[in-house]
């Protein structure tokens, strides 16, 4: 009987508590640089596009909501010709962000995203690429990567060294 | 002493009552929110208000569905019934002097025969719907409200035995030198705790219980029908704590304000109390209820009322 009174006193003492309520749309909460959102798809400092559409994001992707077909550019780099994911699948895991190997797709602290029809949560690449370099702002795949393109050798581009002969053994 | 505007007391006290059911509505959300740390219904109107007329006409709105296995008259009347007798009740309610419907000289007989009444709303709506859950719905009810009844009319009648009259207009007049709940206070705990079981409010929300019997007996009801059921909740509710107001707390009476106004406060005081229960208890098992109102309450009422009669006895 007096346990069901001090129930009863404990929860009017919370008459005087703060309240835990965030007032959504009028103060936004803190979201973390690391909040998985919206992805978008991120640009080289120098403006060219990361992806190299290599498919692991399809890949990791547990729900199989990115869609994307690899294309070459003159110089025998590769990106996507299109690349579309479903936001209406997505489960913003970020495991496409882990299987990056370009620093390419992130997720950002965005999740505004409702729309009145389902087809409008299908982004497209003009949707997805943003003009900047997003969470990894000197990193540029195509400078460390070592791969040839078309009037360059290996070892050939700026701040490369030539390749190391593996079968001999001069220094 | 009856009012000398008939029909103007008719009129207030009707939409008084209907008005603070529907804002109860808001008031049960935004205490409960209060009360869990959260803010509740604040986005229609200053600070929600309007939250009800929202909802009213929402449920408006809503298709009104008849089962087709349901039992058609019964189940259009069944929600009637509570909120028809639940407002009869009011009639014999003294706000203040001169406002009152009619001052019946059996005035506390009459308004717990019709919350007697009011079990038939339970059981038909159990029973039309034609619906298990339904079905085990009502059957608690009238188990419930049956037993928690019985010493609900004893422990009254120590007020009974005190004023020397059933008219609660001479109750509260009664209470001039001292209020009810002091000498009768092991009736006011009796009477708080059949009221509570009486307009099946959590704690004693078991022929609803949500964990148990999807709805209880309003589970196949929609529409404005499950919204009768509400008000006639509501109403109960308004109708428990001015009935506590009335009997335990002299009513009116009280210093400086108007005696209209004190009868509001101390309703309200007892209705915020009882959405404070609400909110802090868990519903009892449907044997423990029942055992505890035979076992516990009943015995205590009636002890209540012979130490009453002795007392009485012996001071004339």
């Amino acid at each position: 009987m007096l346990s069901i009174l001090k129930g009863i006193w404990y929860v009017f003492l919370h008459t005087f508590q703060k309240r835990v309520t965030v007032q959504y749309p009028d103060e936004k909460p803190y979201l973390a640089p690391r909040y998985r959102g919206r992805i978008i798809l991120a640009r080289d400092p120098d403006g060219g596009e990361r992806c190299v559409a290599c498919n692991l994001c399809a890949v990791a992707c547990p729900v199989s909501c990115i869609a994307l077909q690899a294309t070459e550019d003159e110089h025998g780099r590769r990106y996507p010709e299109f690349f579309r994911i479903n936001f209406s699948r997505c489960i913003f895991c970020g495991f496409c962000e882990e299987a990056c190997p370009t620093y390419a797709i992130q997720l950002t602290p965005d999740f505004e995203m409702a729309e009145f029809h389902r087809q409008n949560l299908v982004y497209e690449k003009e949707d997805l690429l943003i003009n900047g370099p997003g969470k990894y702002p000197g990193y540029n795949f195509w400078h460390i990567a070592g791969v040839q393109i078309g009037g360059k050798d290996k070892g050939q581009a700026a701040h490369e060294a030539a390749p190391v002969d593996v079968h001999s053994l001069l220094p | 002493m009856t009012s000398p505007y008939p029909m103007l007391s008719i009129l207030g006290i009707l939409t008084v009552a209907l008005t603070t059911a529907a804002g109860l509505i808001w008031l049960e959300r935004r205490l409960l929110a209060l009360w869990q740390d959260r803010y509740g219904p604040n986005r229609v109107g200053p600070f929600g208000l309007l939250q009800v007329v929202a909802d009213g006409v929402k449920i408006f709105m809503k298709e009104d569905w008849i089962p087709p296995f349901a039992d058609k008259s019964v189940f259009i009347l069944a929600p009637a019934i509570i909120v028809l007798t639940v407002l009869m009740s009011f009639a014999v309610l003294p706000v203040a002097p001169g406002i009152i419907i009619s001052d019946l000289n059996i005035g506390l007989l009459f308004v717990l025969a019709m919350s007697s009444l009011g079990v038939y709303s339970v059981v038909l709506a159990g029973w039309s719907s034609n619906n298990k859950y339904s079905l085990l719905g009502g059957l608690r009810a009238a188990a419930q409200m049956l037993s928690y009844e019985v010493f609900m009319g004893i422990a009254l009648m120590g007020i009974v035995l005190l004023a020397g009259s059933f008219s609660l207009t001479a109750i509260v007049e009664a209470q001039r030198k001292i209020w009810f709940v002091i000498p009768q206070f092991l009736g006011f705990v009796l009477f708080v705790i059949a009221g509570l079981a009486e307009t099946r409010r959590t704690p004693f929300d078991i022929p609803e219980a949500e964990s148990e019997l999807v709805a209880g007996y309003h589970s196949e009801y929609s529409g404005m029908k499950f919204g009768m059921f509400f008000v006639g909740e509501y109403l109960g509710l308004t109708l428990i704590s001015a009935l506590i107001t009335v009997l335990f707390f002299g009513g009116w009476l009280g210093p400086v304000l108007p005696p209209v106004l004190w009868f509001l406060l101390k309703t309200f005081f007892f209705i915020s109390f009882f959405i404070l229960v609400r909110a802090s208890l868990p519903r009892p098992r449907f044997d423990q209820l029942m055992s505890w109102g035979w076992k516990v309450m009943l015995p205590l009422a009636l002890v209540n009322l012979v130490v009453t009669g002795a007392v009485v006895l012996a001071w004339s």
